[in-house]
Order: C-alpha cells, then sequence, then structure tokens
C-alpha cells in the first residue's frame, strides 16, 4: 500500500515502518550522571509519550547536567485530514514575467522598503530578499527591474520607517524579523501595524512580515498581509508583492 | 610556521605601506578632536561611576553638562581636577556639581587642577597594571594553552545563568568566554549600570556584568587548572568606556573594530573612529588581546568576492592598531569560514584564505570565526560544516577559534549545542595535531592560486583606499557592499574640536611609556 493511501486521520511518526511511531529526541536534565538521571531521561521521555525509550546517549556536559538523545515509539497520533493551512497565495511566475507585469501594469518601478526593526539586529533574512544574490539559488528584490528595492538594514526603528515609508511613498514594506526573545517580535510588528494605521498609510502599503518564526497565520493575525517563513525565495515575495498591489490598485488583470 | 603559499613579500611591504597611509590619512583627520564617549571614559577611570534617579549614568550627565556649558573641548578632567582643587569633597561631590550646567560654567580653572588628579590617575593606572600583571601570573602558572583556543558565546540575556553556562563550558575545554551584549547596545550612547538579568539575546556590557563574570571564571580556575579568557566587545557607541571598564575588571579579549560599528550598525565613522583610538589605547595598556571584526563583512555579502577586502582590512586595522599602541600579540585580526558548502573547491578557498592570513600576520593571534550565513536549520549538516571548519582551521594554524553552533539561525545556544561544539572542536584538534606540518601546496595549485589573487585584489583595494582615504573609502562603498558617508550614521553629534590646551591625563601617561611597560 502506498503511503497516500493509507489512513490520514492517524498519523504518526515513521521510523521504517507505517506508524511504529519512532522517535529520536534530545535534552539536557539538570542531573549528575548517574543512573538516577538515566532513569529519570526514560520517565521524561514516557511522559512525553515515548513507549519503550531507549537511552542511546547519557552524556555528562556538566558536573550537574547530563545530556540525553533517546529513542522510542511515540504513542500519540493526529488527524492530518483535519489540518488547513493558510499560506499566501502566490502565482507562479518568474523574474523576467514579473518584471514584465509591473512595467506593464504600473508603468514604474514599486518601491519595496525591507527591513529588520527596533532590537533585531539581524539582517540574515531580509538580505536573503534584497541582496541581487538572493537566496538558494533565486536572485533578490534589489536584481529586479521592477522594483525599487530599498533594504534598510537592522535595527530601523519603526518610526523612521513609518516617515520613510510615507515620503517615499513606499508600495509595500518588507519586515524580518529573525532572532526572537520573550516574544519582542511580536510587539515591533504589532507597533509598526499601530503606526502605519494612525499615520493613514496602512491602507496604502502592502505589509510583509518573514522570519523563522513567523508563519502566514500568524502575520495575518498581527495585521499584516503575508507572512513568509524559513525558506521563502525572493520570487515567491516577488510574485505575491506583484498580485496584492495590483489587487489595491485596482489594476490586476481580468482573467 | 613555515610559509607554503609563495607570497610575494614585496607585495606583501607594499600593501602594509599603503596600509600605513591609509592610517596616517585617518590620524591627520581625527587627532584634534575628542568626543563624548572619550570624556565619559576619562571621568571613568577617575572613578565616576554610578546612575541618578532616572538611571542615567553620572557620566553622561557630567558630560552632557560640561558640552552644554561649553567647557567640554577641554576636556573633562581639566574641570573636575579644578572642582576637587578648590575644595570639593571628593569625587562624587565634584560630580554632582559638574553635572550641573550652571555650576559648570561658572567653574573656574583652578591652577593645580592637575595635581588634584594625580591620586585618581594613579590609582587606575596601577589597578590596570596590576590585572595585567595578575593575568600574566594566573597564566604562567598552568602549562601552555593548547591551540587554537576555542572561544564560546553564553547568550541567555541573564548573568547568572551565563554563568551556570560559562562554567560549564569551561569545564568542558573552552579557554575562552564571550558574553554576548543584549541586542543593540552598540547603538546606545551610555553604558548602562549594574546586573542583567532580563537582556533581549545577551546582557548588556556593564561592570558589574564583568566582574561578576571574572569572579566566576576565576574561581573554577583551580579545579580545572587552566586560566580562562574573558571576552566582551568594545564596538558602539562606547568603545573606549567599555574598553575602560573591562580593564578595570580584567577583561582578557575585546572585540574592538570601529568599521563593524560603521558599516554594520551605521554609527558615525569620524565619531567610531576617534572612540576606536582611545579605546584600543587602553586594551594596549591593559595587556587585552583586541579581536577585530572583519568576519562580519562576509555575513552579508559574497565570500569569494569579499576575500581581498578582508584581506585590506586586516592590513588597515593591524595600521590602526600598532599607532594605538597595541603590539602584534595584541592585534586578533577576524574572518570567518563563510564560503557557500556547495560550492566546488569552496574548502579550498577557505584554506587559501586561511594560510595566507597566517602567513601575512605571523606574530598576530588570528580570530577565525565559523559558518552563520549558510547554516540552513538542518543542524547535522550544520555540524558537518562546523567540522570542516575546525579542520582548517587547525591545518593553518589559527589562535583564536570561535565554536561553532548547530543551531546557528535557530536560537541562542543550549547547554548542549555548546558541549557538542567543544567536544568536536577537541576531538578535532588532537585528531589532526600536526596536520599542518605535514601539509604542503602544489606550487601552481588552486590553493596557492587562490591566495596569490586575494592578495592582488587586497593590493589593489589598498592602493584605491590609500588615495582617496578611509572616510572616502567608506562613503563609496569600499567595504561590503554598504556606503557610509563621513558625517552620516549616528554618534556625530557626539564629536568636538579639541582646545589647544586639552588634556587626557591617562593618554598623556600611556603615551609616555612604552608599551607593554606596564607589567
Amino acid at each position: 500500500m502506498s503511503a497516500s493511501q493509507r489512513d490520514r486521520t492517524r498519523i504518526r511518526p515513521y521510523g521504517d515502518k507505517w506508524n511504529d511511531g519512532v522517535v529520536q529526541v534530545s535534552f539536557t536534565l539538570p542531573l549528575p550522571h548517574s543512573g538516577v538521571a538515566v532513569e529519570a531521561a526514560k520517565r521524561y521521555a514516557e511522559k512525553m509519550g515515548i513507549r519503550d525509550p531507549y537511552v542511546a546517549l547519557a552524556q555528562p556536559v556538566a558536573p550537574e547536567f547530563t545530556f540525553f538523545i533517546v529513542y522510542g515509539k511515540a504513542v500519540h497520533e493526529v488527524d492530518a485530514t483535519a489540518i488547513s493551512t493558510e499560506e499566501a497565495a502566490v502565482p507562479d511566475l518568474h523574474r523576467e514575467q514579473i518584471d514584465a507585469e509591473i512595467a506593464r501594469r504600473f508603468g514604474r518601478r514599486l518601491v519595496v522598503l525591507g527591513c529588520a526593526l527596533e532590537s533585531d539586529a539581524h539582517t540574515v533574512g531580509i538580505d536573503a530578499i534584497f541582496n541581487p544574490k538572493g537566496f538558494a539559488g533565486d536572485y533578490g528584490l534589489e536584481r529586479y527591474a521592477g522594483f525599487d528595492a530599498r533594504n534598510l538594514g537592522a535595527q530601523v526603528p519603526v518610526e523612521k520607517l513609518v516617515r520613510l515609508a510615507g515620503e517615499v511613498k513606499a508600495d509595500a514594506i518588507l519586515v524580518s524579523a529573525t532572532v526572537t526573545q520573550n516574544e519582542i517580535h511580536i510587539k515591533h510588528l504589532t507597533d509598526l501595524v499601530d503606526m502605519l494605521e494612525a499615520e493613514r498609510l496602512r491602507d496604502r502599503v502592502v505589509l510583509v512580515a518573514g522570519g523563522a518564526r513567523l508563519d502566514h497565520a500568524l502575520a495575518k493575525e498581527l495585521g499584516y498581509d503575508a507572512g513568509f517563513g524559513p525558506g521563502t525565495t525572493p520570487g515567491r515575495v516577488a510574485a505575491f508583492l506583484l498580485e496584492e498591489v495590483s489587487r489595491r490598485h485596482g489594476t490586476e488583470e481580468a482573467k | 610556521m613555515t610559509p607554503k603559499l609563495g607570497l610575494p613579500a614585496e607585495q606583501i611591504e607594499r600593501c602594509r605601506r599603503y596600509a600605513r597611509q591609509v592610517a596616517e590619512g585617518v590620524r591627520r583627520e581625527t587627532e584634534s578632536f575628542t568626543t563624548v564617549s572619550t570624556e565619559r571614559t576619562v571621568l571613568r577611570l577617575l572613578g565616576v561611576d554610578g546612575v541618578d534617579e532616572q538611571d542615567a549614568p553620572i557620566p553622561n550627565r557630567v558630560v552632557e553638562s560640561l558640552l552644554q556649558a561649553d567647557r567640554l573641548s577641554r576636556g573633562a578632567a581639566v574641570w573636575m581636577g579644578s572642582a576637587l582643587a578648590g575644595g570639593d569633597a571628593g569625587i562624587a561631590e565634584a560630580a554632582r556639581r559638574l553635572a550641573n550646567p550652571a555650576e559648570a560654567r561658572s567653574l573656574k580653572e583652578h591652577p593645580r587642577w592637575r595635581e588634584a588628579l594625580v591620586p585618581l590617575v594613579e590609582r587606575s593606572l596601577s589597578r590596570i597594571a596590576g590585572n595585567r600583571a595578575e593575568r600574566e601570573r594566573r597564566l604562567a602558572s598552568h602549562a601552555p594553552d593548547e591551540l587554537p583556543l576555542l572561544y564560546a558565546i553564553v547568550a541567555t540575556g541573564n548573568i547568572f545563568e551565563d554563568i551556570v553556562q560559562a562554567e560549564a563550558a569551561a569545564r568542558a575545554g573552552a579557554q575562552c568566554i564571550a558574553v554576548i551584549r543584549s541586542t543593540a547596545q552598540s547603538l546606545l550612547d551610555h553604558v548602562p549600570f549594574g546586573a542583567t538579568t532580563a537582556g533581549f539575546g545577551g546582557t548588556y556590557a556593564t561592570q558589574e556584568n564583568f566582574r561578576l563574570m571574572r569572579e566566576a571564571l576565576d574561581r573554577i580556575e583551580p579545579d580545572i587548572g587552566r586560566y580562562v579568557r574573558l571576552v566582551n566587545y568594545c564596538s558602539g557607541l562606547c568603545m573606549p568606556e567599555i574598553a575602560a571598564m573591562g580593564a578595570l575588571e580584567r577583561l582578557d579579549m575585546m572585540l574592538n573594530d570601529a568599521l563593524y560599528g560603521i558599516i554594520f550598525r551605521d554609527i558615525n565613522p569620524f565619531r567610531t573612529l576617534i572612540d576606536q583610538n582611545f579605546s584600543r589605547r587602553i586594551n594596549a595598556a591593559a595587556g587585552v588581546v583586541i579581536n577585530t571584526g572583519e568576519d562580519n563583512y562576509l555575513t552579508t555579502a559574497d565570500a569569494v568576492e569579499q576575500a581581498p577586502a578582508v584581506l585590506a582590512s586586516q592590513f588597515i586595522n593591524e595600521c590602526l592598531a600598532l599607532d594605538a599602541g597595541l603590539e602584534r600579540w595584541q592585534i586578533g585580526l577576524g574572518h570567518a569560514f563563510e564560503i557557500d558548502p556547495n560550492l566546488e573547491d569552496g574548502l579550498l578557498y577557505e584554506i587559501a584564505q586561511a594560510q595566507a592570513a597566517r602567513e601575512i600576520f605571523p606574530d598576530s593571534p588570528l580570530k577565525y570565526m565559523p559558518p552563520t550565513k549558510h547554516m540552513t536549520g538542518n543542524v547535522l549538516r550544520g555540524y558537518q560544516q562546523n567540522a570542516l571548519f575546525v579542520l582548517t582551521s587547525v591545518a593553518t594554524g589559527q589562535s583564536i577559534h570561535l565554536l561553532g553552533m548547530l543551531t546557528e539561525a535557530l536560537h541562542t545556544p543550549l547547554l548542549s549545542d555548546r558541549w557538542l561544539a567543544i567536544d568536536q572542536a577537541k576531538a578535532i584538534r588532537i585528531n589532526a595535531r600536526n596536520l599542518a606540518d605535514e601539509m604542503e601546496f602544489r606550487p601552481n595549485g588552486r590553493i596557492v592560486r587562490r591566495a596569490h589573487e586575494v592578495l592582488e585584489g587586497a593590493e589593489r583595494l589598498l592602493q584605491h583606499v590609500a588615495g582617496i582615504g578611509l572616510f572616502e573609502a567608506l562613503a563609496t562603498a569600499a567595504f561590503a557592499d554598504t556606503r557610509r558617508p563621513r558625517d552620516g550614521g549616528r554618534g556625530r553629534e557626539g564629536v568636538l574640536p579639541r582646545d589647544p590646551e586639552y588634556s587626557n591625563p591617562f593618554r598623556e601617561a600611556w603615551d609616555h611609556e612604552p608599551a607593554g611597560a606596564a607589567s
């Protein structure tokens, strides 16, 4: 039986057999390496729903800490048929097509600002989308003829970004939130929405968030038009921008 | 190390001459200026510390007040000395008075201001010299360190949790512990006060955090039979202040690179190059090894294309460091293993670059940074890249090896991530112990050709920068594809011309003794 014909209402991890539930987990317990620590690791694994836990490695990593790698069989199941995920709708276009469409629909370049906000010092996400070299072999927005793409870098104050968006009449703003601690990125992301609304710019700008801990659903919840998770190529973002800016301006091609 | 790449000595010499021209240009343009951060540093070294009821550091209050009273261009020391000579009971009282602009304005220069400062200056100088001697004593009491030094970061945001992780790392074999700073501290124009328990992505560089971590690392020294070096970061708007705190609390290594602040934090070039000089002067006196930030060029721009810029920047940084009184053993020049792991012969290019840096700067401890850009979330692939990085480091005789984390780009390092990195590096270091001695390169092979190419590119870039000066080069994106105009960026307003009668007693004291004489 092929995997697709199997019962998708009761999904478990696949080790080397259907529904065997085999998982590998690693964690550190604040216990000195000892029989007690190994037993504690097994019990902890059992509480995670792992049957027959097998401690493959119990490694002292400090006098009071032991690192474990545990294999076992997870008992939990999920119903994959009950899951719906939301993803930003993105047409399948390549760079030349997007550039041509922008020229045709707008007759000008679309102004796109990108940055990481406030305390976020990481440019890796925004660079992957903007830098000409791009990401995973896909060219970045700065390489597109159709975008006036301005990468403002990291640690851009929300206020400065909003001011600039007004000054340059930005069509879109892309915000990258790379590293997060104590959920600070959520605050910065919502601050931006609030301030754009206060300045009456929100409706004029397509607002996109991206980052390791972001997805489309969360971004929508925060008041963004789309969210892109890790591994997103610049081309996907570009195609989304084309469609979303078109939709706002009512210049979408009649289909 | 025996040279293996056949790099032409006269070409390296030409590069050094261009770098010298660049450094001379920077000196000429900056030497008649001081900065608010430099003056705050003088105050800190005189013993001004603490915060007011609004949590503003007293050194900031005094400097702002002197600036407002139009007195700062003589140097903060003159007024502190005058207040004390005029009868103020102590440094705290004098600072309180000077923090009021009206009082600062009405204060007369006292003819014996210098004498009044002598005991304060002496106290700091001898504490710094004492710390340096103490480090040397401790290091000499153990077997020599195995190289490359394994350098681990801790980044919990809580200094007390950082201590738990630092101790674990040191016991596992880490020889340097870097306490990652709270995100964006480089942009603060003041140094926070006290212990940090809730930082973002790290703890603040504060004197109290320095003291706490130093004490913790000293505490385990007898147990593990090694001295553990403590590292923190000067770069940013407070370069000399943080260097001073590091000198007072016996930090051993400090990231110190104005170029980093300019390019990656958009700090005003003029301001931070002035700050860097005094900051490095303090590091020099404290016997600190600095780390420069060339690795950063590669995290944003392409590592293969930027290789000559990295080398050129190392030449320039070396000169700027020598000018500040650092000796070559203190100049930890930075570079990184950041080439795309899918590039054909990428590993050969990494070896070429690392070996070239080793041969060109034989007396400097090279600081080698791990892959970060091509870490994908596949932690096992990341562990593999880190293994190649360690092997390259060992095979080319790097000095300071920053351990790569398999969870790079996912979250701040877990205790186990750090242990795995240390375990990996120790295993490869011992397993390939004498590999460097056994290796030669084909005279006209790929590695040798690549090294020559990079040196040629660096020479061209240096010639260009020497021609137009560093400030113009920064303004025209000579480094990391980033434009930084001389008067742009953060902190420009904190630069002011020195009065002809300007004085900085610490700088004067250090300039009058040959480097290294403190020990």
